[in-house]
């Protein structure tokens, strides 16, 4: 029995491993620590904040579709609900000057959403796939428009505000200035990737993966998934609870936007770009979505449209995200042969990037016609000039989309039959027969 | 009182047929593919705007057959060159490829049309009251709606129970990989029972769009009561997609036309709670939860019957 154990039990890590790990964190921590130093505009502080709040809830929104397989329609509800309790606590505190300082205001929205994916999440668990995906869609409905009801409670349009200075002080911390309240979200944030990787690790954790893969042989097994998806759907809650009282405290007001689809959208478009089959990817979805959201407004009017082109592009084209994206190409890197993949990219790259400006350069054509028709019509989009109107312009979108569209394919092809041998030369190379 | 039930049956059974003929393509599709197709809604509402434009152009009667025709083979090209293609990936892949065509068809039709309603009127000939009772003109155009929704209703009966291809898609729906195994070409019938049921959405579309609004929002309004009604009918079963529609239909329109609230049957609450959260239950009108009924039912019945009215599979 214990050759057994001793054969299939990975091996305890090293000295080195260990240092690796705990390393990593510690080296996050650090690099949080300076990342003000190195930014420290007002607009960075804004965007690390809104970086900081979208990466725990994408985080927990990877617990319930990563981890357990559960695709949620309606994860803004928790994050919601976490928000407007964390406002009512800053404004009650303040109120009566209880001893709580705001950095605990979290704990509220966390056992806010905990509360309430423990209360509504009995019933929805109980059916996984697609069945799940529209009840979380139906109840995240029910309890949007009943937040629109009860506006004593959720104030109804325009939301409940609070004042976060109003709070009870420790260390003669304000929490007014944003660099405060970059120290607060970025400290939660930290806390909660730290204990959301842990609980990927507990027994719970590897069990909820056994419940995405394969829920039939759990029960043989003797588990309940139902009781799986049960106290995943709770961890999740109470973490999406979390990053919707730090949103609120960023933010200083609650409403009903916050409970709503737009919110549940984001977030699943954010954790599945960044890649739902690794730990890291929410974050990276995260970072990404929040950056291109912030950065792409500025530069069009459509940003909208290109988000969902891009997200559909990511599910057609690389399900696995951005993290698959990059994980898939660690067997060639190990191997040393990433190089051998670049000609080929760089021949593939050029009409693939002629079609996507041709369809930008189309797309923003019609929203000249459209929407300004009567006003100049030498445009910028994305900080490039051109004439709406001119023939020339018309042509060249139709040509760049013909032509890269055919070449892209030929030569994506080729890009494959490249991976194809690269990979099978990078493997015979790492592990010789 | 008699006036408020005869008008408000006759408004529910509409808004019920409405339902249905979206819901049937969307069951069916949900049945053979075993993908739910978040965009269905947004096909009523290409429906929709289509229509308004082609009945700009050459008049309603063009429009409402070409309109379907046109959105029908925006889902079949969907179904081709998209869906099959994320096929691979999985389910959630699936769900989630539909789901984003939703977010951008939205943004399409915001770029073309605008975000505020556009002016789609009930065709001249149709613009007059068919009948009075009690006072009340009932317009002669939802009587089309109701008539061609009926119509649409009986021909996919008939050619679901009389023939060959009704034969396999019926098939489809409780044996999907038999009918594969069968020989069947699967990808084709697929092809086209996403065609029909995207072209059945936008006649939904099209009959709606006059009588209600048509906007930018239409689909986000609806989509979520269609998959109520599919949840709440069992998924994959046309019978109970049709029960569940007449039933949200009739329990939309009902509740909207009653202005009863806990006030005004039991008079005014106390003073005591009067700034409290319960003065906002308590003053609410029947009318105003309308829109979250449907979605109570829906938690109503997941916890008593979470197959749904008619439903015999598990996923």
């Amino acid at each position: 029995m214990r050759d057994i154990t001793t054969r299939i039990a990975p091996p305890l890590p090293t000295t080195a491993e260990k240092l690796k790990f705990y390393g990593m964190w510690v080296g996050l921590a650090l690099f949080l620590l300076v990342l003000p130093k190195i930014f420290a505009s007002g607009g960075a502080l804004t965007t690390f904040c809104l970086i900081g709040i979208s990466i725990i809830f994408a985080l927990s929104y990877n617990i319930l579709l990563g981890q357990t397989g559960m695709l949620s329609f309606g994860h803004a509800v928790y994050y919601g609900l976490g928000g407007f309790l964390a406002i009512h606590a800053i404004n009650y505190f303040g109120g009566h000057k209880w001893p709580i300082p705001l950095p605990l205001v979290p704990v509220i929205g966390g056992a806010t959403g905990l509360f309430f994916s423990a209360l509504i999440g009995w019933v929805m668990t109980q059916r996984s796939g697609t069945a799940f995906a529209m009840i979380s869609l139906g109840l995240a409905e029910l309890i949007a428009s009943s937040a629109l009801i009860l506006r004593s409670f959720f104030g109804g349009e325009a939301g409940v505000s609070a004042n976060r200075t109003k709070m009870f002080r420790v260390f003669e911390l304000s929490f007014g200035p944003q660099i405060q309240i970059y120290y607060l979200v970025a400290a939660w944030t930290l806390i909660a990737i730290i204990a959301m990787y842990a609980l990927t690790r507990t027994p719970l954790g590897r069990m909820c993966n056994a419940v995405r893969d394969n829920p039939e042989r759990v029960q043989f097994v003797g588990y309940d998934p139902h009781v799986v998806r049960y106290l995943a759907f709770c961890f999740a809650g109470m973490f999406a609870g979390i990053a919707g009282s730090l949103a609120a405290i960023n933010f200083e007001i609650a409403n009903s936007a916050y409970l709503g689809a737009v919110q549940s959208g984001t977030v699943l478009f954010a954790a599945y770009i960044g890649g739902i089959g690794f730990f890291i990817g929410p974050i990276v979805g995260a970072i990404f979505v929040t950056v291109l959201s912030i950065g792409l407004s500025d530069l069009t009017s459509v940003w909208q449209l290109y988000f969902g082109l891009f997200f559909i592009g990511v599910v057609m084209f690389t399900p696995g995200g951005l993290t698959g994206l990059m994980m898939m190409h660690r067997p060639l890197w190990r191997a040393g042969m990433l190089t051998k993949m670049l000609p080929s990219y760089l021949l593939a790259g050029v009409p693939t990037f002629a079609f996507l400006t041709g369809i930008m350069l189309a797309i923003e054509t019609t929203v000249h016609y459209t929407a300004h028709p009567n006003e100049d019509p030498n445009i910028r989009a994305f900080g490039i000039p051109f004439n709406a109107t001119s023939p020339l312009t018309w042509s060249a979108a139709v040509l760049l989309i013909v032509v890269g569209f055919i070449l892209a394919r030929i030569t994506w092809r080729r890009v494959a039959h490249t991976w194809d041998e690269t990979l099978t030369a990078a493997r015979a190379k790492v592990h010789p027969l | 009182m008699l006036e408020l039930i005869v008008i408000s049956s006759l408004n529910g059974i509409l808004f019920g047929m409405l339902l249905f003929l979206m819901a049937s393509g969307l069951t069916v599709i949900f049945s053979m593919l075993g993908v739910l197709n978040f965009a269905h809604a947004s096909f009523y509402m290409l429906g929709a705007f289509f229509g308004f434009q082609i009945s700009r152009w050459v008049g309603f009667w063009p429009a409402l057959v070409l309109a379907p025709l046109l959105a029908g083979l925006i889902g079949i090209a969907v179904e081709r060159y998209g869906l099959r293609h994320v096929h691979k990936n999985g389910h959630v892949a699936e769900l989630l490829f539909t789901f984003g065509l939703a977010f951008a068809i939205e943004e399409v039709v915001q770029i073309i049309w605008g975000k505020s309603p556009v002016d789609f009127r009930v065709p001249a000939v149709l613009d007059f009251p068919a009948f009075t009772i009690f006072s009340t003109n009932y317009p002669a155009f939802k009587m089309f709606m109701l008539l061609v929704s009926v119509v649409i209703f009986l021909s996919l009966l008939l050619v679901l129970k009389k023939t060959r291809v009704g034969l396999i898609v019926q098939a489809a729906l409780t044996h999907p990989h038999m009918v594969a195994h069968l020989g069947h070409n699967v990808g084709r019938i697929f092809m086209l029972v996403f065609g029909v049921g995207t072209a059945l959405a936008a006649v939904a579309g099209v009959i709606a769009g006059p009588a209600l609004v048509t906007q930018s929002n239409m689909a986000a309004l609806l989509g979520p009561i269609l998959f109520v009604v599919v949840v709440v009918g069992g998924l994959g079963s046309l019978p109970g997609a049709f029960i569940a529609s007449l039933m949200i239909g009739l329990l939309q329109t009902f509740a909207v036309s009653i202005n009863t609230s806990p006030a005004s049957l039991f008079g005014p609450l106390d003073p005591a709670w009067a700034t409290t959260w319960l003065s906002d239950i308590w003053n609410v009108t029947v009318a105003q939860v309308a829109p979250v009924l449907p979605y109570l039912l829906l938690v109503l019945v997941l916890i008593f019957r979470p197959m749904g009215l008619l439903g015999t599979r598990e996923t």
